[in-house]
């Protein structure tokens, strides 16, 4: 935490000064002092002070005694067993929504869909034929309620429209 | 009176209660999911609500995370994993119970003890919410800029306890409500050329990345192997609540007390609420020993706690659009979506429509008792729902609901962004709320703030001038100050 805190600052800073730098450029209200920059600046400027407040107390000794737990809301697992975490399934998971971003307007969400949704389920560790079944039947159940019940434009794309 | 039978006729309808009953026991299977919480439950039922007429769409809302604060309970006490954070404060009490065979009165105290916590918040909710509408026409730029900070405060130094990260978290949450061109202004901020930017950054996506996005991708961090206590079927879970209801009277009382005075604070919930209640009750318990071995005092008053926080924090947000927790956060862009824009007038407008909104609490409070029963009774079945096939669907979910909000794949992009953003917010330990809070509060905090400066022209003393604005500003500046001052006393203490 003690590295992270550092880091952090240090990027906050960057932000913080970057801000108060922009909002320079900002206009005024016609007849007064302050307008669009006067909330940035403000924002900026304590972003610096705080930044500054937690590399300082990085170096302090002592000050991660009383830290509380990595996560807000940790869980343990009670088989007692302490939780193992791992980096590749959030990483398929956001891998999956910008494949989702990016394609589904040209191949449609029919498509695009169950890709992404069998990317989740197998970094889950779910089999390939359940994976590959409940991708197809929870699309199809998605695309129902938001384009039929709902009305929300879901792009067709390469496949022709059914409904 | 006309209102009261009006609100009766929005409320008494079958569509609407259909909603009820559907996202009750939606509630129920959000809030029960260990890693899936209330807040969650209600960001994905945004998109849902926003093709509902406003009713439907508030009771929707009310009913799931009134129900999945409930069912938070139900894996705390069978796996030692709660449902949701404001189940956690007494989440080993309850399971420790579960243990030593008592499965069945932890269920039962924490099911009936809720029900009268939450009935408790919203008798608050329906006689304060009124009464402080109406001194809330009289209040200038200068009692909302007070309010705003207020608010700000207690979700920094109240419910937060590293203040530093805390201040941090609301300045970022300021930060992406100064984008986009509604400004004193008029000037497009931080838009770099981004045409979709201009209108500012898209409230509903952000809350769904930080409420739901960040806790899947958070499970899908984690690989738990939750073990279930109890092996048998569940025998009456009502029995022994009477008893306990006789035995602990004062603890209820003080438990929803303080979980409504918590909940009626802009910023603090009902989390916050139910840690607060448990310490409390331990702290003053006749037998302070037992906790921590499976007793039911502490989720007594903790669990009528937290209930009665979620009424009580519907006070600033429907009063004054100040979120009194996360979840109210989410329900006031819902309000602004069906144009029941949240503020004093709405009490003299449509006064119809909070009445129907109380109706609704209630209504949900008296429903929570036979589904409550009905989701422990199938809560073994419940918690075997294998979470890998849940959380694909869900993110599923976010996207295509993020995407309707404006049918733009911008939407989309936001969520991830405040997702993942959130995701290492977590980890490293800065607190959500604050920043929540700046985004939703950052229009109205410029607002007034750069209208009272006006006014004031130049003079600060101006901002305490007035008497409530004085009192709320006094207040603000003591915590701040308490706060920054707490290293040197406590210095001098240990040197003295």
């Amino acid at each position: 935490m003690r590295l992270i805190d550092r880091l952090v600052g240090i990027g906050l800073v960057v932000l913080g000064a970057a801000v108060m730098n922009a909002a320079r450029s900002f206009p005024n209200v016609p007849g007064q002092q302050l307008g669009a920059s006067t909330l940035p600046t403000l924002v900026g400027a304590g972003l610096v002070i705080c930044a500054l407040a937690l590399i300082v107390r990085s170096f302090r000794p002592g000050a991660y005694r009383n830290a509380p737990s990595q996560t807000a809301q940790s869980v343990e697992s009670s088989s007692g067993e302490p939780v193992r975490e791992r980096i590749g399934p959030p990483l398929a998971l956001i891998g999956a929504v910008l494949l989702y971003v990016f394609v589904s307007e040209t191949a449609g969400f029919l498509l695009v869909a169950p890709v992404c949704l069998w990317i989740g389920f197998t970094v889950l560790g779910v089999g390939l034929a359940r994976a590959i079944a409940w991708s197809l039947a929870a699309s199809i159940v998605v695309h129902l309620v938001f384009y039929k019940m709902l009305k929300v434009p879901l792009p067709w794309g390469w496949v022709p429209v059914l409904y | 009176m006309d209102a009261l039978i009006n609100a009766a006729g929005l409320v008494f309808q079958v569509d609407v209660l259909i909603v009820v009953v559907l996202s009750a026991l939606y509630g129920l299977f959000v809030g029960a999911i260990p890693g899936l919480t209330a807040t969650m439950a209600t960001a994905l039922l945004v998109p849902i609500t926003f093709f509902m007429p406003p009713i439907p769409a508030v009771a929707a809302i009310v009913t799931a995370t009134a129900m999945a604060i409930f069912a938070g309970d139900i894996p705390s006490a069978l796996l030692r994993m709660p449902g949701t954070p404001a189940s956690a404060a007494y989440a080993d009490e309850a399971y420790r119970m579960t243990r030593k065979g008592q499965a069945e009165l932890a269920l039962g105290a924490s099911l009936v003890f809720s029900v009268l916590g939450g009935i408790f918040g919203v008798m608050v909710l329906s006689f304060a919410a009124p009464a402080l509408a109406e001194v809330a026409l009289k209040f200038s730029s200068f009692e909302y800029f007070w309010l705003v900070m207020l608010g700000f405060t207690c979700a920094i130094f109240i419910a937060g306890d590293d203040f530093i990260k805390g201040i941090i978290a609301m300045l970022l949450g300021l930060l992406v409500a100064s984008i986009g061109l509604e400004n004193p202004a008029a000037h497009p901020r931080f838009t770099f050329g981004v045409i979709e930017l201009i209108g500012g950054i898209p409230l509903i996506p952000v809350m769904i990345g930080m409420f739901a996005v960040s806790e899947v991708l958070r499970y899908a961090s984690m690989r738990l192997r939750p073990v279930m206590a109890i092996d048998r079927p569940f025998g009456n879970i009502f029995a022994g609540t009477w008893k306990l209801i006789r035995t602990y009277p004062k603890q209820l009382l003080r438990g929803a007390t303080l979980g409504t005075t918590v909940g009626a604070l802009p910023g603090a919930g009902a989390d916050i609420a139910a840690w607060m209640s448990y310490a409390i009750s331990k702290r003053f318990s006749r037998e302070p020993q037992k906790f921590g071995t499976g007793h039911p005092e502490g989720i007594v008053e903790a669990g009528s706690a937290n209930n009665s926080a979620l009424g009580s924090a519907w006070i600033p947000a429907l009063v004054f659009g100040i979120p009194g927790d996360s979840i109210t956060a989410i329900a006031i862009g819902v309000l602004y979506l069906k144009n029941m824009n949240p503020g004093p007038t709405l009490f003299v407008e449509n006064p119809q429509n909070i009445y129907a909104v109380f109706m609704i609490f209630f209504l949900a409070q008296l429903l929570m008792l036979p589904l409550g029963w009905m989701a422990i009774k199938m809560a073994k079945r419940l918690l075997q729902i294998p979470g890998e096939l849940l959380i694909p669907i869900i993110l599923l979910f976010c996207a295509v609901g993020s995407f309707a909000i404006n049918n733009s794949l911008f939407g989309v992009i936001v969520m991830l962004v405040a997702g993942v953003i959130a995701f290492f917010m977590e980890r490293w330990g800065f607190p959500i709320a604050p920043t929540i809070l700046g985004v939703v509060l950052g229009t109205m905090l410029e607002e007034h703030f750069f209208s009272s400066l006006v006014k004031a022209d130049g003079n600060l003393a101006v901002f305490f001038e007035r008497p409530i604005a004085g009192a709320l500003g006094v207040v603000t500046v003591l915590i701040w100050l308490a706060y920054a001052l707490k290293p040197f006393v406590m210095k001098g203490k240990t040197h003295g």
